[in-house]
């Protein structure tokens, strides 16, 4: 095998940001076109127990144990952590820790008062900065690109490798562009774009490319709502999200413990300045959406790609030309216990989840909260915020208040009934309006349906008993 | 890892679209040691009922699917969560290659790392494919990774891969061990970064 050493030498052609990260971290490349790359920032949580068996299999070391943090998130209990009751997840807790503990990791443990779900606590630490590869074996890593980062998930044996040599080989991905022009209407948020996305390209729609938000409406998003597009790039197919950093992004790094500090700090911002895609760089393809045409958006079906607005009904597979399609979607129907022709509208729901690395952020509870607010809920369900620091948070803004009195339970944070690991779960059978990414068949329990929307949307859902439109609910709030 | 080159033998017509990783394996399965075994798990929810007896009619509990090194789909297989656990569990149940029209990205890494096959195979092949396997459930699929073939019948057709991966397959090779002999390069471009993006390392802050 041969390789050419050094950087990648930058071409005269104009590059995109993907192009820049990409090449800043390039140890060698191979005439195949792969490269290995370095790696910045990696993190672990309860579910790399398997990365860390294949270490200890081959007796093998962390290169470089401070760049990689622990967080536990995936299997924690949201209540009563205590007491852990189930022996299976108390182990894996245990084992998170020790095994940080045993390579020198940082570890921000179930107690610690800096935990949370790893793509909240990443960022919220200022762990996630501008121009850094950044791993963690969860797909939804994706979501650090909101900083302009080069961020994408891995499987444990890649998990395994990045611990013993803090590189990783990457094939070059295809570059994308989504531009999202105009002013959305209100009640429109980062979600509806996405799934609005996910819906026009569909689930495999940016399958192997590095896909850039560019356009005025992502620019006037804060980081929450662009950490939310990010992170559902994965549900677009996509090796990766990009949004190019900016006053925006460097206001917020700024002072949060981990991020560069002083002189160190404005070099860094001198050098994150220069990432940006410069003018006339090329895209290997562009798609451009005008925000304002968008409605909130709900899921009907088993994909994220089935998705429409709330004023649309339920599709009708005898209507669908394609055979294959026409299958699918009415095994979706089938599943979900629907009928084609039905309003979305008077979909009736059992639940709802507030949560998750896609909307469990302040700005997310507070959009719920907002609906929420002298209203109560007519379902039970279950609010978890995104990391410790976003519940206290919450809890000094009285938003807890809010859900608590709505009927809702206000828990610790964790993923939670997003992904139905820690015992969090829809039962059988039964409907939840969720904040998540993904409407799998027993995502979020065994037979569980779930409806992917915005969180003002679940709290719109949870008011009325079924799915429905916010914007009515919003008239007279601000 | 053991080198893949040819495989003779039946094909599992699973025939779905978007079958995610977290059909391939519910969650609710990874906390177990790989060492106990992954096979039991595959496709758990869609192949047992809720008592947990096996659907009959499902492919994958059927003869000669249910033994079957070939597993075939429908697009967008092994979308979604980046759990390798997915891979084990085909890998641990027997499937050595999957042939599909198109991945998740995550999952087709996670396979070649486990030696397993995620062959791309045009979308009208594969609805042939699946055709012929629902006309004759025990026809003899051959899939020939150097000269990057499928035959079945009087078919052949070709299918594509990475060519990187293609060779890491056909050779059984481990990805740590071609890194190590980059070790070199490695702490140079370390030693680099460090002077070029100082602001790199999380600073030191309690």
């Amino acid at each position: 095998m041969t390789a050419s050493a050094g950087t990648a030498q930058a071409t005269r052609a104009p590059r995109a940001l993907f192009d820049k990260l990409w090449d800043d971290h390039v140890v060698v490349e191979r005439p195949s076109g792969d490269a290995l790359l370095w790696i910045d920032r990696h993190f672990v949580h309860e579910g790399s127990f398997h990365a860390f068996s294949q270490l200890e299999a081959r007796g093998g070391n962390v290169a470089e144990p401070g760049l990689t943090f622990g967080v536990a998130d995936h299997y924690v209990p949201t209540r009563d952590r205590d007491h852990v009751a189930n022996p299976e997840i108390a182990r894996m807790i245990d084992d998170l820790g020790t095994n940080t503990a045993r390579h020198g990791i940082e570890l921000f443990g179930m107690h610690d008062p800096r935990q949370g779900i790893v793509h909240v606590v990443g960022p919220e630490q200022g762990l996630t900065l501008p121009g850094l590869t950044m791993v963690c074996g969860d797909s939804h890593t994706s979501t650090h690109g909101a900083f302009g980062a080069y961020a994408f998930g891995i499987g444990a044996s890649e998990v395994a490798h990045v611990l013993m040599t803090q590189t990783l080989w990457q094939k070059k991905p295809k570059r994308m562009r989504i531009t999202i022009d105009g002013t959305p209407i209100a009640g429109v948020g980062a979600k509806d774009f996405i799934l609005s996305i996910i819906a026009t390209i569909g689930a495999d729609g940016a399958r192997g490319h590095a896909v850039e938000y560019a356009g005025a409406a992502v620019r006037a998003l804060p980081m929450a709502g662009r950490m939310t597009i990010c992170n559902m790039s994965i549900e677009a197919g996509a090796r990766c999200g990009l949004i190019a950093p900016d006053e925006t992004t460097f206001r917020w790094i700024e002072g949060r413990p981990f991020a560069p500090r002083g002189a160190l700090f404005q070099q860094a911002v001198e050098s994150w300045w220069r990432l940006p895609s410069e003018a006339n760089a090329e895209f290997d393809r562009e798609i451009s959406l005008d925000a304002s045409r968008i409605a909130p958006v709900v899921t009907w079906g088993t994909s994220p790609e089935d998705a429409l607005p709330i004023d649309a009904a339920v599709p009708d597979p005898a209507r669908e030309a394609d055979e294959g399609r026409a299958t699918t979607m009415r095994d979706a129907l089938d599943y979900m216990g629907l009928r084609a022709g039905q309003k979305l509208a008077e979909i009736p729901i059992d639940r709802v989840f507030i949560g998750s690395c896609t909307n469990a952020r302040i700005e997310d509870l507070r959009a719920a909260a907002s609906v929420l607010a002298g209203r109560k809920a007519k379902v039970p369900g279950l609010v978890s915020p995104g990391s410790a620091q976003v519940k206290q948070q919450a809890e000094e803004e009285g938003l807890d208040r809010i859900f608590v009195e709505a009927g809702l339970d206000w828990v610790e944070s964790g993923c939670s009934m997003c992904v139905g690991m820690n015992g969090d779960s829809v039962p059988t059978g039964e409907r939840c309006a969720s904040t998540t990414n993904r409407n799998f068949r027993g995502r979020q329990g065994p037979g569980a349906r779930t409806h992917l929307m915005s969180p003002a949307m679940v709290a719109a859902a949870a008011v009325a008993g079924r799915l429905a439109d916010v914007r009515p609910m919003l008239e007279g709030r601000s | 890892m053991k080198p893949l080159t040819q495989v003779l033998g039946h094909a599992c017509p699973l025939g779905l679209a978007n079958v995610d990783t977290d059909q391939l394996i519910p969650a609710r399965f990874m906390k177990r040691p790989r060492s106990e075994g992954y096979g039991g798990f595959l496709l758990h929810d869609l192949r047992r009922d809720a008592a947990g007896a096996d659907k009959p009619d499902f492919p994958l509990n059927r003869e000669p699917g249910r033994s079957a090194p070939i597993l075939v789909a429908r697009r967008n297989f092994g979308s979604g969560s980046s759990r390798e656990a997915a891979v084990y569990a085909l890998a641990d149940h027997g499937i050595r290659i999957i042939l599909a029209p198109t991945y998740g990205d995550i999952f087709a890494s996670n396979a070649v790392k486990n030696g397993l096959l995620p062959a791309v195979l045009d979308e009208a092949d594969v609805e042939d494919l699946l055709a012929a396997l629902a006309a004759t459930s025990d026809l003899a699929v051959g899939v020939d990774l150097e000269a990057q073939r499928v035959a079945w019948g009087n078919r052949y057709v070709a299918f594509t891969i990475d060519p990187v991966w293609r060779e890491q397959l056909l050779n059984g090779w481990d990805d740590i061990d071609v890194t190590r002999s980059f070790s070199i390069e490695i702490a140079r471009f370390r030693a680099t970064t460090e002077l070029r993006r100082p602001w790199m390392k999380p600073t030191a802050f309690r």
